[in-house]
C-alpha cells in the first residue's frame, strides 16, 4: 500500500541526534554553496533559480503581451517579438519548469525513501552549477549584433537553420549544456531510487512522487540526447554545410521536426509526470484517505511515459505526412487519454467521501486537476488530425499547452513548495499572502488563457505580432489577465522571502494533520544531514 | 540492503564541480563565438576563450580523477557508493546510446524516407518532375538533388581492417578484466597494452581513410545527406574511441601502479564498458553506414 511507511524502528528515525563522532558542521558562506555536496542545499539551489528565471521568463511573457495588447505594431519590433516568444520558452521549459522540479527531487527523493543525500552528490552540484551559465550565455545573446534566437523555442528547420544569426551558435551551446545538466540530474535520481532506498522501502512502497520521478528520470535520459543530437545537426547545417534538413543535399526540414518531437513530446511528459507525483502526495494528506488506485497510479504513469515515445508526429499533422501515419499518430495519442483519466478519476475518488479542508497546498492541488483537466480535453481535441488542420499554429494550440504547463506543472509546484516548505524551514508561511497569491493567480490565469480559445478557433495564428481587427477585444483582456497574473508571482516572491527568513509560527513534525511518509517523522525544519544509517520500513 | 545497518557514506564537499561548471561555460561560450568567427573569417576572442575553458576542464578531470582515486585508494568508499557508481555508468552508456540514435535516425530517415521522396515515389511525383528534375533516388547518394556528386566509401580496405581491430581489441579488453578478477596481473596488463594499441592503430586508420574520402573520393562534409551522415556517425564515433583509448591509458598507467582488486576495481571495469559500447556501435556503423 501506499502509504504503509507510518512504522519506523524508533532508534533509527533520527539517529544523528544521538551520533556525536560524526561532523555535524555546517558549511557557511559563499563556499557553502559553491562546494555544496548536500541535496538540501542543491535543492534550494535549483528552486530559487527556477524561480528567478520564472520571474525573467515571465517578464518576456510581459513585452509579448504588451505587444498583443492592441493591434498593430506598437511597443517592440517584430523581430524583438520573436525572440521574446523563443526566449519565453526556452527559459520557461529549460530553465523554470524543468530545474524547479530537480530542485523538489533533490529535497524530497532522499527524505522520502529513507537516504542520507542523493547518490552521487559531487555530480549533483556539478549538474545544478552548468545551469546558470548556460542561462547567461542565452541570455545575453539577446543584446548581440543581430539579436537572440528569433525561431521559437521549438528551432524549426530552415527557420535557425536558413534564415537565423550569428547568436544561433551560442544558442545550440547553451542547449548542450541545459541537456547534460538535465541528463546528470536524472541518473542521480534514478540511482538514489535504485540504490539509496531505505530497508523496508520495496517499489510499492514507495511514495508516488517518487515513481513518477523514476519514470520522468528515465525519459529525460532517453531524449535529452536526441536533442543533443538536433541542435547538433542545426549547428552543422548552418555553419559546416551539412544538409540534413536541406532538400537540396538529400536531407528534408520535415526531418527536423521527426527528430525534434522524438525528443519534444516526451519532453511533454518529463514535465507533467513530477507534477502526477505531487498532487498524488498532496490530495490524500487534505482527503484524510489513502490514495485510491495506487498500483493503478503507477501503472498508468509508467503507461504514458511508454506511450509518448509513440506520439510525437501528432505535432506535424499539417507537414504532408502519409495518412496511414497520421491515423496512427492520431490513435496512439488519443490512447494517452486512457493513463490520463485513470489519474484524474483516482483523484477525484480519493476526495470522494474524504474528510477534506482546503489548505493552501490543496487549493492549488483541486485548482491543478480541474484546470489541467480541460488542457488535457484541449490536447484530445488537437489530437484528431482533421481537427488539427484548423487548429495547428494557431491561438488554441498556446491555450491547451499553458494549461497544462502554466495551471498544470506551474501550479503543481507552488502547490509542492507550500506543501513542503513548512518542512524545509521549520516555519509555517504567510498563509493570508498565500491566499492571496491563490485566488490572485487562478482569476487572472483563466482571464489569461481562457480566451485564447476563443481567438484561436476564430483563427488568430501564434508567433505573429500583429493581428486582426476581430480579435482586439478578447486579445486586451487576455493582456489584462497576463499582467495580473505577473503581478500576482510578486506576492509570491514576498512570501517566499519571509519564508527563508524564517518567519512565522513553528511548525511540528507532521506539519499537515493526515501527512504520512518518510518526510513528515523527521523534523521541521528537516536536519542538515537527515538519515545516517537506514531507517527501517515496515 | 543486504548490511542493513551499514553508516551512509556522503562525500565530503568538493571544489572540482564548480570548476567543471566554469570550464563548461567557457567552452559553451567560447565554442559559440569561434563557430562563427571560423566560418565567417571574423575577427575575435571564441577560439582562446575555447581553449582556456578546455584547459580547465582538463584540469578539473585531473583534479577531481586524483581526488576520487586518492579517496578510493584509502578506502573510504563503501559498496553501495560501489554500486551507485556503476549504475551511473550504465545510463550514462545509455545516454550516449541514445545520443548515436539521433544519427542513425537520421541515416534511417534519409535513406528511407527523404531521398526516395526526392526521386518521386509514393505520391510526391510532382516533387521530383518540378522542384528536381532529372534527381535520382539512389543510396548512397552520390549525386545531390542540387547536383553536387561524391563517391561511396565501400566496406573493403580499411573499414574492414578496422571492424577486425575494434572487435579483436573488445576481446583482448575482456580477457584483460578476466585477469584482472582472477588476480593474474601479467595477463592484466599486457592485454591492455595491447588493448589500447589496438585502439591506437584503429584511429589513425581511420584518419587515414578520412584523407581517402576527401583527396580521392571527393567525399566530403558538405557532400550531401550521405556524406553528412557518414562524416557525422564515423566522426562521433572516433571521437568516443579517442575517449575510450585515453579511459584505458589512465587505466594502464593505473595497474602499473598496482591500482585495482580483484573484487573491487569500478573505474577499470567502467572504462571497458564504454570500450565495448564504443565497438557494439562500431559494428552498427560498420553495417549501416558501409555494408548496406
Amino acid at each position: 500500500m501506499a502509504h504503509s511507511t507510518d512504522t519506523i524502528a524508533p532508534e533509527h528515525t533520527t539517529a544523528h541526534e544521538h551520533d556525536d563522532h560524526h561532523d555535524h558542521h555546517i558549511p557557511s558562506g559563499i563556499k557553502r554553496w559553491l562546494y555544496t555536496t548536500n541535496h538540501k542545499d542543491i535543492g534550494t539551489l535549483y528552486l530559487w533559480f527556477a524561480f528567478i528565471m520564472f520571474l525573467i521568463g515571465g517578464a518576456m511573457a510581459m513585452v509579448i503581451r504588451l505587444e498583443l495588447f492592441q493591434p498593430g505594431l506598437q511597443i517592440v519590433d517584430p523581430n524583438f517579438f520573436n525572440q521574446m516568444t523563443t526566449v519565453h520558452g526556452l527559459i520557461m521549459v529549460f530553465g523554470a519548469v524543468m530545474p524547479a522540479f530537480t530542485g523538489l527531487a533533490n529535497w524530497l527523493v532522499p527524505m522520502m525513501i529513507g537516504a542520507p543525500d542523493m547518490a552521487l552528490p559531487r555530480m549533483n552540484n556539478w549538474s545544478f552549477w552548468i545551469l546558470p551559465g548556460a542561462f547567461l550565455i542565452l541570455l545575453s545573446s539577446l543584446f548581440m549584433e543581430g539579436g537572440g534566437p528569433s525561431f521559437g523555442w521549438t528551432f524549426y528547420a530552415p527557420l535557425s537553420t536558413t534564415y537565423s544569426g550569428d547568436s544561433t551558435a551560442l544558442f545550440v551551446f547553451s542547449v548542450h549544456i541545459m541537456g547534460a545538466s538535465s541528463i546528470m540530474g536524472a541518473i542521480n535520481v534514478i540511482v538514489t531510487i535504485f540504490n539509496m532506498r531505505a530497508p523496508g522501502m520495496t517499489w510499492m512502497k514507495m511514495p508516488l512522487f517518487v515513481w513518477t520521478w523514476l519514470i520522468t528520470a528515465f525519459l529525460l535520459i532517453a531524449v535529452m540526447p536526441v536533442l543533443a543530437g538536433a541542435v547538433t545537426m542545426v549547428l552543422t547545417d548552418k555553419f559546416f554545410g551539412t544538409s540534413f534538413f536541406n532538400a537540396a543535399g538529400g536531407g528534408d526540414p520535415v526531418m527536423f521536426q521527426h527528430i525534434f518531437w522524438f525528443f519534444g513530446h516526451p519532453e511533454v511528459y518529463i514535465m507533467i509526470l513530477p507534477a502526477f507525483g505531487i498532487i498524488s502526495q498532496i490530495v490524500p494528506t487534505f482527503a484524510r484517505k489513502k490514495l485510491f488506485g495506487y498500483a493503478s497510479m503507477v501503472y498508468a504513469t509508467a503507461s504514458i511515459a511508454l506511450l509518448s515515445f509513440v506520439v510525437w508526429a501528432h505535432h506535424m499533422f499539417t507537414t504532408g505526412m502519409p495518412v496511414a501515419a497520421e491515423m496512427f499518430f492520431m490513435f496512439a495519442t488519443m490512447l494517452i487519454s486512457v493513463p490520463t483519466g485513470v489519474k484524474v478519476f483516482n483523484w477525484v475518488a480519493t476526495m470522494w467521501r474524504g474528510s477534506m479542508t482546503f489548505e493552501v497546498p490543496m487549493l492549488f492541488a483541486v485548482a491543478f486537476i480541474v484546470l489541467f483537466t480541460i488542457g488535457g480535453l484541449s490536447g484530445l481535441m488537437l489530437a484528431i488530425t482533421p481537427v488539427d488542420f484548423q487548429y495547428h499554429d494557431t491561438y488554441f494550440v498556446v491555450a491547451h499547452f499553458h494549461y497544462v504547463l502554466v495551471t498544470g506543472a506551474i501550479f503543481s509546484i507552488m502547490a509542492a513548495v507550500y506543501y513542503w516548505l513548512p518542512k524545509w524551514t521549520g516555519k509555517m508561511f504567510d498563509v493570508t499572502l498565500a491566499k492571496w497569491h491563490f485566488w490572485c493567480s487562478l482569476i487572472s490565469v483563466n482571464v489569461l488563457f481562457f480566451p485564447m480559445h476563443f481567438v484561436g478557433l476564430a483563427g488568430m495564428p501564434r508567433r505573429i505580432p500583429d493581428y486582426a481587427l476581430q480579435f482586439a477585444d478578447f486579445n486586451k483582456w487576455i493582456s489584462l489577465g497576463g499582467f495580473a497574473f505577473g503581478l500576482s508571482q510578486l506576492i509570491f516572491l514576498a512570501l517566499l522571502i519571509k519564508a527563508c527568513r524564517k518567519q512565522g509560527e513553528p511548525v511540528s513534525s507532521q506539519v499537515w494533520e493526515g501527512a504520512e511518509g518518510l518526510e513528515w517523522e523527521i523534523p521541521s525544519p528537516a536536519p542538515y544531514h537527515t538519515f545516517e544509517t537506514p531507517p527501517v520500513v515496515k | 540492503m543486504q548490511q542493513p545497518y551499514e553508516k551512509y557514506y556522503v562525500p565530503a564537499q568538493s571544489p572540482w564541480p564548480i570548476v567543471g561548471a566554469v570550464a563548461l561555460f567557457l567552452i559553451a561560450l567560447g565554442a559559440g563565438n569561434f563557430v562563427v568567427e571560423a566560418t565567417q573569417g571574423k575577427e575575435g576572442y571564441g577560439g582562446y576563450v575555447l581553449l582556456a575553458g578546455i584547459v580547465t576542464l582538463l584540469v578539473m578531470l585531473f583534479g577531481w580523477f586524483k581526488n576520487q582515486i586518492d579517496e578510493s585508494m584509502s578506502g573510504l568508499y563503501s559498496a553501495q557508493l560501489g554500486r551507485s557508481y556503476r549504475q551511473g555508468m550504465s545510463w550514462f552508456i545509455f545516454s550516449e546510446v541514445m545520443f548515436f540514435f539521433a544519427f542513425f535516425g537520421a541515416l534511417f530517415y534519409a535513406r528511407m524516407i527523404s531521398v526516395p521522396w526526392l526521386g518521386g515515389s509514393m505520391n510526391n511525383e510532382m516533387t521530383n518532375v518540378v522542384l528536381w528534375p532529372g534527381f535520382e533516388a539512389i543510396w548512397p547518394l552520390v549525386k545531390t538533388p542540387d547536383g553536387t556528386t561524391t563517391q561511396q566509401m565501400g566496406p573493403a580496405g580499411l573499414p574492414t581492417i578496422n571492424t577486425i581491430i575494434l572487435l579483436v581489441s573488445s576481446v583482448t579488453l575482456h580477457y584483460a578484466h578476466v585477469g584482472l578478477e582472477k588476480g593474474k596481473r601479467k595477463q592484466l596488463t599486457w592485454l591492455l597494452g595491447v588493448t589500447i594499441l589496438l585502439g591506437c592503430a584503429f584511429l589513425v586508420l581511420q584518419v587515414e581513410e578520412y584523407i581517402h574520402a576527401y583527396k580521392e573520393l571527393d567525399l566530403t562534409l558538405q557532400s550531401g545527406i550521405y556524406g553528412n551522415t557518414f562524416f557525422m556517425l564515423t566522426g562521433f564515433h572516433g571521437m568516443h574511441v579517442t575517449l575510450g583509448t585515453i579511459i584505458l591509458m589512465v587505466m594502464f598507467l593505473r595497474v602499473l601502479k598496482g591500482h585495482f582488486t580483484p573484487d573491487d576495481h569500478f573505474a577499470f571495469q567502467a572504462g571497458s564498458w564504454y570500450w565495448h559500447f564504443v565497438d557494439v556501435v562500431w559494428v552498427m556503423l560498420f553495417i549501416f553506414v558501409y555494408v548496406l
